[in-house]
């Protein structure tokens, strides 16, 4: 049992629970969504003078803030409680792909050649954490949403908006798995 | 009005809805998303190479028990149309998702999973939130 629950959890436990989501925060008289904390927390931090920011953001957003810190809190449950086996069981051919770009170290859960304090001034690194931070901020708000919003939320209402983001997603993942990626990491 | 709207009324008006539910509901979707490994900057690569059908068969199922949930629920389909918003904000999402290889959900339990680094990756993302609150009214939508 122990061993089930600290061993990577297969799709068909992990994507139902993710979707159950939907539902029950639906019974909390929320919808779900992960990208608006962004905004909550612009709104409660610097709303300077745009009109975007100028909301209550108590009321709006208390319980979006406080969902996200859980998520933050799972993070830490799931790292302490339920330790990961110290590789990610990557497909081989996904493997080769990123070798053949000068990356070496496959450990935990995110590849330290990227993301890490002292990577931040090296083109990969800044690029990775602060390029994509970036575009990840600007690209949600702008599309209302994100995976969760958009792509779980958003296509189980059939929503037709949430569809063409989605494709956006894709779009801009593939370009930047397939050009930026060998771009700035010059493989 | 709907249900959900009833419900957001009244949580809105006042400062005494409870709010540990959320909490709760947050660390069980960390612990999801940690376990499942869909917070792996390397699953987001095997996804955007089409190496392995982890990734999509966590959306798909997703998606679907989010749809049979609502549908029990008696919620019918929302209309609404996508417009210049959706595919430039959501392509400059997906080159940002691309390279950090986290959404917003996942920053956050990487961030209390020990991977500090991916608090550059946060703030960052709030640079770019504020940034398109700055300049929202000039950008097409």
């Amino acid at each position: 049992m122990y061993e089930a629950a600290t061993g990577p959890w297969p799709w068909y436990v992990a994507g139902p629970l993710i979707g159950l989501l939907v539902p029950v925060l639906h019974l909390l008289g929320r919808r779900f969504g992960v990208s608006s904390s962004l905004r909550h927390a612009c709104a409660a931090m610097v709303p300077g003078k745009a009109e975007y920011f100028r909301y209550d953001w108590r009321s709006e957003g208390g319980w979006n803030l406080i969902f996200v810190f859980g998520i933050l809190l799972g993070g830490v449950a799931a790292a302490t409680l339920l330790p990961s086996a110290a590789e990610v069981d990557l497909a081989p051919a996904t493997r080769a792909a990123l070798e053949t770009l000068g990356l070496h170290d496959f450990g935990g859960l995110a590849p330290s050649e990227l993301f890490a304090w002292d990577r931040l001034a090296s083109v990969g690194g800044f690029m990775a954490m602060v390029v994509g931070g970036f575009l990840v901020g600007f690209g949600t708000r702008y599309a209302n949403g994100c995976t969760s919003g958009h792509a779980i939320t958003g296509l189980a209402e059939l929503r037709l908006s949430s569809l063409g983001a989605v494709l956006g997603f894709f779009a801009g993942g593939l370009a930047a798995t397939h050009f930026l990626l060998p771009l700035v990491l010059g493989g | 009005m709907d249900a959900s709207t009833d419900v957001r009324a009244s949580g809105a008006g006042s400062s005494t809805q409870r709010l540990w539910p959320f909490l709760l509901v947050g660390i069980a979707f960390g612990v999801v998303l940690v376990k499942s490994e869909v917070v792996s900057w390397f699953r987001i690569q095997e996804m955007f190479r089409f190496q392995s059908f982890h990734m999509y068969g966590v959306i798909a199922s997703a998606i679907s028990v989010a749809a049979i949930g609502r549908r029990l629920l008696g919620l019918s389909r929302v209309a609404e149309s996508p417009s210049t918003r959706h595919w430039l904000g959501g392509t400059a999402f997906g080159l940002g998702w691309g390279l950090t290889g986290a959404c917003p959900g996942p920053t956050y339990a990487l961030i209390g999973g020990g991977y500090s680094a991916y608090v550059v990756v946060l703030v960052a993302a709030l640079v770019g939130a504020w940034t398109y609150g700055r300049f929202r009214p000039s950008l097409p939508h």
